[in-house]
């Protein structure tokens, strides 16, 4: 099989690279894309460290071709700062001190960053079942989920 | 995906199925009943404003396959595919009495959901056919499903045991009923005797119990780690009375 060529779009701006057809889209976010704020826990779906999502819809990228990446919208951890200005999700888990090794932090950031865009007021429970599909070994969750919560709480504030 | 990425499967050709309108679309058929592509997501389906309405017991066994990441991806149709006893949207499925449609190389056939699998990691395609979409019938008023399913954790785990089950009540008595059961045999399997047990009864304990007999009757579980037979066997029972009775609830009875 030869390479594959996409066309994508990345957090907003037009992409193309060329993948092999097995290739994951963590791969190619990694590699030749050059986006490594997705890390690569497990690449069996489990941990959520490369959580990514595709036309808004939350997805592993380790469970995702990069050739499904055709004419599809991707958005990555990188693309949740607005420029120098941390996204109020990140600002928080600073404040709130919700990461210790970072590894699990982006796919938390952009699976948390999914909920709130689908509810903006989600209960401490419905945090905690939105990121089962995110492990992380070494804060224990429970300022990653105030850390979101807070998070909502103030944009909601903000909104009004 | 998983399995490629280990090496355990070598594919020499990837085929993306999800460009085929047919695949990927829910739609509400004239007489009432739904289609489903083979390939919609759990997401997808759970987002479509009437499914859930109609069939929650479906769409709560299709929206357990995994985290939010997964169900961004997974769907119904490979889910049943992938052949695992486990698999729990396909319980639900069978208790819906859903028929898939399968296209191959020599044209169109129907089978129903429990004819799919064969054993664990098997089904009964043939070379060169795919699952195009599952046809859920038309439902009666007074119908209503559910979906449980016994896990030693609370999310993101494989079933020791689930249970679909979908009936009719009119006034009171059960005139139609499916029970779908999963993880307790090599295929997801139709117990046939457990809803002849609750056709005709009003959901009363001694209904009930023939049932969940029923489904005792019809285990042929493995024992492992996450549960020996006989905690499999009489987990089912006690099941079929739990998802029965939410079932009969939506049903709008009881
Ligand atoms: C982290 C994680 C957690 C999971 N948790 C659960 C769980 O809780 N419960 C559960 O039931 N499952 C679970 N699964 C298993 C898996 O997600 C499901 O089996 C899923 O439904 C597969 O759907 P898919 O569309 O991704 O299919 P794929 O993975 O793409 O396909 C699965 C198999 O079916 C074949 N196939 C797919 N579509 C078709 C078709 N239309 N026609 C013919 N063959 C086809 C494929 O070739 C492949 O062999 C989990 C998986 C992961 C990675
Ligand atoms: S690397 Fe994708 S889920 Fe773990
Ligand atoms: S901060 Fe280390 S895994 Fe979460």
């Amino acid at each position: 099989m030869g390479k594959l060529h996409v066309t994508t779009t990345v957090n907003g701006e037009p992409m193309e690279f060329l993948c092999e057809p097995y290739e994951t889209m963590l791969d190619a976010l990694r590699g030749q894309l050059g986006l490594t704020g997705s890390k690569e826990g497990c690449s069996s779906g489990d941990c959520g460290a490369c959580s990514i999502t595709l036309d808004d819809r939350l997805v592993c990228s380790c469970l995702m071709l990069a050739a499904e990446a055709e004419g599809h919208q991707i958005r990555t951890i990188e693309g949740l700062a607005t420029g120098e200005k941390l996204h109020p999700l990140q600002q928080k888990f600073l404040e709130h001190a919700a990461l210790q090794c970072g590894i699990c932090t982006s796919g938390m950031l952009v699976a948390s960053d999914a909920l709130l865009k689908k509810n903006p007021d989600p209960t401490e429970e419905e945090v905690r079942f939105w990121l089962a599909g995110n492990l992380c070994r070494c804060t224990g969750y429970d300022k990653i989920v105030r850390a979101v919560m807070e998070t909502a709480a103030e944009m909601r504030e903000a909104a009004r | 995906m998983v399995q490629m990425r280990s090496g355990l499967v070598r594919p020499g050709l990837i085929v993306d199925i999800k460009k085929i309108g047919e695949m990927t679309e829910i739609t509400e058929t004239a007489d009432g009943g739904f289609r489903v592509g083979a390939a919609v997501s759990g997401m997808e389906l759970s987002e479509h404003p009437r499914f859930g309405k109609v069939w929650p017991g479906v769409l709560e066994a299709v929206n357990l396959i995994g985290s939010k990441q997964v169900q961004g991806r997974a769907s119904a149709g490979g889910n049943l595919c992938n052949g695992s006893p486990a698999g729990d949207s396909v319980p639900a499925m069978i208790a819906a009495g859903a028929v898939v449609t399968v296209q191959g190389p020599s044209g169109r056939r129907e089978i129903k959901v429990e004819d799919v699998p064969a054993g664990p990691g098997r089904t009964n395609l043939k070379s060169g056919e795919i699952l195009v979409s599952f046809t859920l019938p038309p439902r009666p008023a007074g119908s209503g499903d559910a979906y449980l399913r016994m896990i030693p954790r609370t999310e993101m785990d494989i079933a020791v045991v689930g249970i679909g089950v979908s009936l009719t009540l009119k006034d009171g008595v059960c005139t139609a009923a499916r029970v779908g059961l999963g993880a307790v045999a090599p295929t997801a399997l139709l117990v046939e005797p457990a809803g002849q047990a609750l056709i005709g009864s009003r959901l009363d304990d001694a209904a009930l119990e023939a049932a969940a007999a029923a489904c005792r009757a019809a285990c042929r579980p493995i024992d492992d780690k996450r549960g020996t037979v006989a905690y499999r066997i009489k987990t089912a029972g006690v099941l079929l009375k739990r998802t029965a009775a939410i079932a009969a609830k939506r049903a709008g009875g009881h």
